[in-house]
């Protein structure tokens, strides 16, 4: 992999209609919004096995979801292919994918999981809570950052908050595709 | 936990490999018998009185959030009751064509994750294997061939959608009256160039599903199974219609419950029952009450329901599955997979046919008529019918939402099938992780979607609890 010009896909998954479920989507539309080089962006509303196929293509992957207790604001860790699935439904995990593009078709991309606490899941709306809506502007920053540098590993140590605010033109803007 | 002094109480939470959060809970005697099993859902949707108040054009986008897996059948649903409210009461050929089309790409993807990464770890490794071989995982490595399938097949169906309704997730195509855009002549020669290739995998598939059940039927036919009536929409002439049609239902000897009833009257037929113990309402049919009204749906019931199928390769192999039970509705649950690949290959049949139809590419997309201030939309979605229903006020808003879920359709269906299999595979035995799969399987055979909501980490890992008569923990499982 040529350092810097990674060719990276992120893939931001959830449910906008469940609050801060909405996370990743809000995330994807920030990034796609600053048109950054070489990223390219996916929405949607949960893994299911052909995203093992999309990821292949790419040289690095960022899988960004909600988190319900993880870090605040947000981790960023290297995600290790899944062998277990005990607990798969219709949706697998981001290790489950992984592990299934590495399987099925020879991926040698690298993981990573950009995991963004969240607070209120279980009601209904299309909206974040503010504690989220802080934590979402914190990880687009970071996030933006690394793919503009390439240093994923190193960011994958570092948890960084560098707070720049995006969150006004992200949750109004969010688009599954 | 149970009150009775004499009964144990075994809890499953929740149910792997099925959509949402679910919790089976199986009731012991002291003499290990099993006295009661039941599914209980533990999430409460609300999603009825959310949309409530909210102008009635986007409930055909704003009802896909329901589910991240079969989003056209919540859309196309919404658009047919958005359809009655606008007074479209016949669409142009174009845009009944694309919806169907989108459908049938719905139903394929659909039908194909379900066998090929849901059901296959349990047909290819056994119901009671080791759960860290039985999985996606497991069946990527030693059928890495197969596990490609599904995804391409999945892939397919996904990009039918994206090109029918415009995006892969929560698009936009169906609109009330008909639809927002047709399919391009370049969209459908992409589209085209796989139609082979994914012929040639439904029907391996379906070989898969037919060759395994007719193998193990001696021990398949009575798991999870019992007689029930059956229900479906079906076309005028008697054929499966898996987007539009009238009702039919039959009993479990084939007779006739009731047959091509106007789904917009089907409050007169269809009523719900709420049970204390599952936020999931129980739905039966009127005239022959909860208790013996209750019925399936899903692609076990349409073989059963129809006379027919329209396309050719689909028919010769529904013939074939008709024979296992003579000319009777099959009541067998596991048959449910094999019938469920029937489907799936003949929506790749009717996807085919769609695209070699110029009517895709015409530009007449919407009609409409007198306003109206009640819609309902019917469909038969990847697991059964499925129901929206909406009243608006002069305002254009939702005043009253009512949606019956396939899932919910199966409820009684689904908690039989545990009931049935707790009864013959754990009664008198040692509870094990592997006998508890047996239950799943059961289950999964409907491939319910039990609640489409929330699904962010930190999920609670399948917990199993036994308690004694007293109240006592006796042991606790849990897989990860």
């Amino acid at each position: 992999m040529k350092s810097g010009r990674a060719r990276v896909l992120l893939i931001g998954y959830g449910n906008p209609g469940r609050m801060d479920d909405g996370l990743g989507p809000a995330l994807a539309a920030c990034i796609e919004g600053l048109g950054i080089p070489g990223v390219a962006v996916e929405s949607d509303y949960q893994l299911t096995v052909e995203h093992a196929h999309d990821i292949s293509n790419y040289d690095v992957t960022i899988f960004v979801d909600a988190d319900t207790s993880g870090r605040e604001p947000f981790y960023f860790n290297r995600l290790a292919p899944s062998v277990t699935s005990g607990l798969g439904s219709h949706e697998v995990s981001p290790g489950e994918v992984v592990s299934l593009a590495l399987t099925l078709f020879g991926a040698k991309t690298r993981s990573y999981m950009l995991g963004i606490r969240g607070y209120e899941f279980n009601g209904f709306g299309e909206r974040l809570s503010n504690l989220a809506s802080r934590n979402l502007q914190a990880a687009v920053d970071f996030i933006s950052t690394v793919v503009s540098k390439g240093n994923f590993e190193e960011a994958a140590k570092e948890f960084t908050d560098k707070g720049k605010a995006c969150v006004e033109i992200c949750v109004d803007n969010i688009s599954l595709n | 936990m149970s009150t009775d002094n004499k009964l144990k109480r075994v809890i499953i939470e929740p149910v792997t490999r099925v959509e949402g959060h679910g919790k089976v809970s199986i009731l012991l005697d002291e003499k290990n018998q099993v006295k009661q099993a039941r599914l209980h859902i533990v999430e409460f949707r609300g999603f009825e009185r959310f949309v409530q108040g909210r102008p009635y054009w986007e409930m055909p986008v704003l009802t896909q959030r329901l589910c991240g897996i079969c989003p056209v059948s919540h859309h196309l649903a919404a658009a047919k009751a958005l359809d009655m409210i606008v007074g479209a009461d016949k669409l142009t050929p174009t845009a009944e064509k694309m919806r169907r089309l989108m459908h049938y790409g719905q139903v394929f993807q659909s039908h194909a994750l379900h066998f090929f990464h849901l059901c296959s770890p349990d047909l290819l490794f056994g119901f009671e294997a080791d759960p860290s071989i039985r999985n996606v995982i497991g069946v990527a490595k030693k059928y890495p061939a197969l596990a490609v399938q599904g995804v391409m097949m999945r892939k397919y169906g996904q990009e039918v959608i994206k090109m029918t309704a415009g995006k892969k997730i929560h698009g936009t195509g169906a609109v009330p009256g008909g639809i927002n855009k047709n399919l391009s002549t370049a969209e459908r020669d992409i589209l085209l160039k796989d139609v082979k290739q994914m012929m040639d995998w439904s029907q391996g598939a379906l070989k898969i599903a037919k060759d395994y059940t007719v193998e193990h039927l001696t021990e398949l036919a009575p798991f999870g199974s019992f007689d029930s009536n059956h229900m479906s929409l079906i076309r005028k002439d008697g054929a499966m219609d898996l987007y539009h049609g009238n009702l039919r239902a039959i009993d479990a000897q084939g007779e006739k419950i009731f047959d091509q009833l106007n789904y917009a009257k089907y409050y007169d037929y269809i009523a719900e029952e709420v049970r204390s113990w599952s936020y999931m309402k129980f739905p039966f049919i009127k005239q022959l009450g909860p208790e013996n009204g209750w019925y399936r749906v899903g692609p076990l019931a349409r073989l059963n329901t129809c006379d027919f199928i329209d396309t050719p390769e689909a028919e010769k192999a529904r013939k074939e599955f008709k024979a296992v039970a003579v000319g009777k509705p099959i009541n067998i649950t596991m048959a449910s997979h094999w019938a469920r690949m029937i489907e799936l290959l003949h929506s790749m049949e009717k996807i085919r046919d769609l695209l070699n139809d110029k009517d895709l590419q015409g530009k007449d997309l919407v009609v409409k008529g007198r306003r109206r201030e009640e819609g309902i939309g019917l469909l038969e979605a990847p697991r059964g019918t499925l129901f929206h229903h909406y009243r608006v006020n002069k305002n254009d808003q939702i005043e009253m939402a009512n949606l019956i879920v396939s899932t919910t359709n199966n409820n009684e269906a689904m908690n039989r099938a545990v009931q049935k299999v707790a009864q013959d595979k754990l009664s008198g035995q040692k509870i094990t992780e592997g006998l508890l799969n047996n239950i799943e399987v059961a289950i999964r055979a409907y491939d319910p979607c039990l609640s489409c909501a929330t699904h962010a980490m930190g999920r609670m890992p399948l917990t199993v609890e036994i308690f004694d008569h007293e109240g006592n923990l006796l042991d606790r499982k849990e897989k990860s």
